[in-house]
């Protein structure tokens, strides 16, 4: 313990410092050159807000420096370790998990707040009180108000962050390939039953903040401000909430898979901020209000990106199921006779004389593990023959938001070859030679010309402008939408069937020998 | 009622600032953008704290210190793994 208590002016004016340094960190990540600085202005806030809590009496007057400093020491060595070893190709993953611990902490400290007795609502009514200098100014009617805040926002924290937790340990499952997670509704009347949740949770939420209010209002008016708000009930009420909670994060995310993936992470990222701001307004803390309510802004922005990207809503990736219809036209109408398949000597040969070759990376470019391979293909085409090789990033490609361009960094592209969508599809007709690898969906001219095609106007990467495309593809196996592509029959589409990373392999083995 | 409207207002006024600084992100930085805000969500380990600090029984204190470690992770990892990450972004030559 320290021997001096902090004014309660200085710590929030750190938290307020802290807010600015979250606010400029997100703002350097607009430009990868001011990237790494952002990010460590994150930490610096985070640490600057972390010291001064620490720092203020009232929270280490119970437990202790003891149980907070090894609870700290032991999340970092967690942390470090977890973010040291991951690969790359492990982002989705761990991005994941992180959402996931985001929500399960929320979930505790709302859990902890509630539960704590004296020590815990009335502890904390009091203290917001006087950091606002308002204790004698709010009066009993004030405090019941400020009480029943903390409340609502625990039952939110536990309703959210439940969700969070359930939701990202599904799809860290799906992004780990495990199997007997299904994809598409496991349930009768799916949405019947997550409305039904729905509505047990707000009831269970009701029912916690009744329990405290009531007691509490009758304490109030007894005995003029000595709260003693908690019964046991309230415990059991939010634990069902909880319980809830996590019922509902299997419920919405199971049934989304493959392609829908970085719509979710998105959301359950937004969520994961959401559920941090909720536990601003359980302790009154202005700093978890910004900092969360920041990341819920991000997690937001970056689902519509998501979505739009699909051209799809919201409501129809969560709850709509992607696939063929009757009017798709089958594999062997559009397949019949019109594949040509080619091989690494050919290919070689066309790249020897392309002037403007495009890479245009998906899911099975991660799969594969074939970015390094990409990498020294496009660094022998320019160093050999003078090409200029870009590579054309769909929005969606992969698992989460910008999957491939971390992907890509970590072979050493620069990422000024990184080419967004519509940036590269107006040069799309001046290229010589495109090679898709692992994509599919995200080059399906369909979406351009069947209205009632499942991917119809969905904005796709123009592959098939460019003079030659080469498929790098295991089989014509459809995508994640289940529907042929044409591009794959095209005239002018070679069919190239290997593993992605054994086709580049091969490729830059011929080109050595041209 | 004051409390609660003051609080408000910075929830609310912080999503717009959010808003503002994120649609301005470029693609390229979503993954990057993603842990990093992941980090900057563990700032719950602040909830965290005051409230293992504040509690006397076992079981919320329990719940606290578990958030702790929790929170500890996002924000160490979060911000390791993104620092990581960043570093491999490069431009030509």
């Amino acid at each position: 313990m320290l021997a001096f208590e902090l004014p309660i002016s200085v710590i929030n004016f750190a938290y307020l410092v802290a807010a600015i340094l979250f606010i400029y960190g997100l703002k350097g990540l607009t430009h990868p050159r001011t990237a790494v600085r952002g990010n460590l202005l994150g930490a610096v806030a985070m640490f600057i807000a972390v010291i001064v809590t620490l720092w203020d009496h009232h929270v280490i007057q119970y437990v202790g420096w003891g149980w907070i400093f090894g609870g700290i020491v032991v999340g970092s060595a967690i942390g470090a370790y977890l973010a040291v070893k991951v690969e790359m190709t492990g982002m989705p993953e761990l991005v994941a998990v992180y959402n996931g611990f985001g929500g399960i902490a929320s979930v505790l400290v709302a859990g902890a707040w509630l539960l704590s007795g004296t020590g815990g609502p009335s502890h904390e009514l009091t203290d917001a009180a006087s950091a606002l200098g308002a204790h004698d100014l709010m009066g009993n009617a004030g405090m019941s108000a400020a009480l029943m805040q903390g409340t609502i926002a625990a039952a939110a924290s536990g309703l959210i962050g439940g969700v969070t937790l359930l939701g990202s340990l599904v799809a860290y499952g799906k992004l780990a390939g495990i199997k007997w997670i299904p994809d598409g509704a496991f349930l009768p009347q799916q949405k019947a039953i997550n409305a039904l949740l729905m509505i047990v949770a707000i009831s269970l939420c009701y029912f916690t903040v009744t329990d405290i209010m009531g007691p509490t209002n009758a304490a109030i008016a007894a005995n003029g401000g000595t709260v003693e708000a908690v019964t046991t009930s309230t415990g059991w009420y939010y634990t069902g909430i909880v319980v809830i909670a996590f019922i509902l994060g299997v419920t919405l995310v199971t049934p989304i898979g493959g392609a829908d993936m970085p719509v979710v992470i998105a959301l359950l990222n937004s969520y994961s901020g959401l559920a941090a701001a909720a536990t601003g307004f359980v302790i009154n803390n202005n700093v978890l209000i910004i900092a969360g309510s920041l990341v819920g802004a991000s997690g937001l922005i970056l689902t519509s990106i998501m979505c739009k990207a699909m051209n799809r809503s919201l409501w129809n990736v969560m709850f709509a199921t992607m696939g063929p219809t009757s009017s798709t036209a089958s594999a062997d109408e559009v397949y019949e006779g019109k594949i040509k398949s080619t091989s690494g000597e050919e290919v070689a040969m066309l790249l020897e004389t392309a002037r403007r070759v495009v890479i245009i990376p998906g899911y099975g470019m991660a799969v594969s593990q074939a970015q390094h391979a990409v990498r020294d293909l496009a660094n022998l085409l320019e160093s050999k023959f003078g090409a200029n090789v870009d590579y054309a990033i769909h929005p969606v490609a992969g698992r989460m938001p910008g999957h491939m361009n971390v992907l890509l960094a970590e072979a050493n592209i620069p990422y000024d070859k990184l080419r967004e969508m519509d940036d590269i599809n107006s040069e799309m007709d001046q290229v010589d030679v495109a090679i898709v690898i692992g994509a599919n969906d995200v080059v399906n001219p369909v979406a351009r010309t069947d209205p009632k095609s499942p991917i119809a106007g969905m904005p796709i990467i123009d592959a098939d402008k460019a003079r030659t495309v080469v498929v790098i593809k295991r089989s014509l196996s459809p995508g994640y939408a289940g529907i042929p592509n044409p591009l794959f029959a095209a005239d002018n589409a070679l069919m190239y069937f290997a593993d992605g990373k054994k086709a580049f392999q091969e490729m830059i083995e011929a080109v050595k020998e041209a | 009622m004051e409390m609660l409207i003051i609080l408000l207002t910075i929830f609310v006024l912080a999503i717009f600032v959010g808003f503002e600084i994120i649609t301005k992100i470029p693609p390229t930085l979503h993954t990057p953008l993603m842990s990093g805000s992941n980090a900057i969500s563990g700032i719950t380990l602040i909830g965290a704290v005051v409230s293992s600090g504040s509690n006397i029984t076992w079981l919320p204190k329990t719940l606290a210190v578990l958030a702790v470690v929790f929170a500890t992770i996002n924000v160490v990892g979060g911000f390791m793994v993104t620092h990581r990450m960043l570093g491999m972004f490069k431009r030509k030559g």
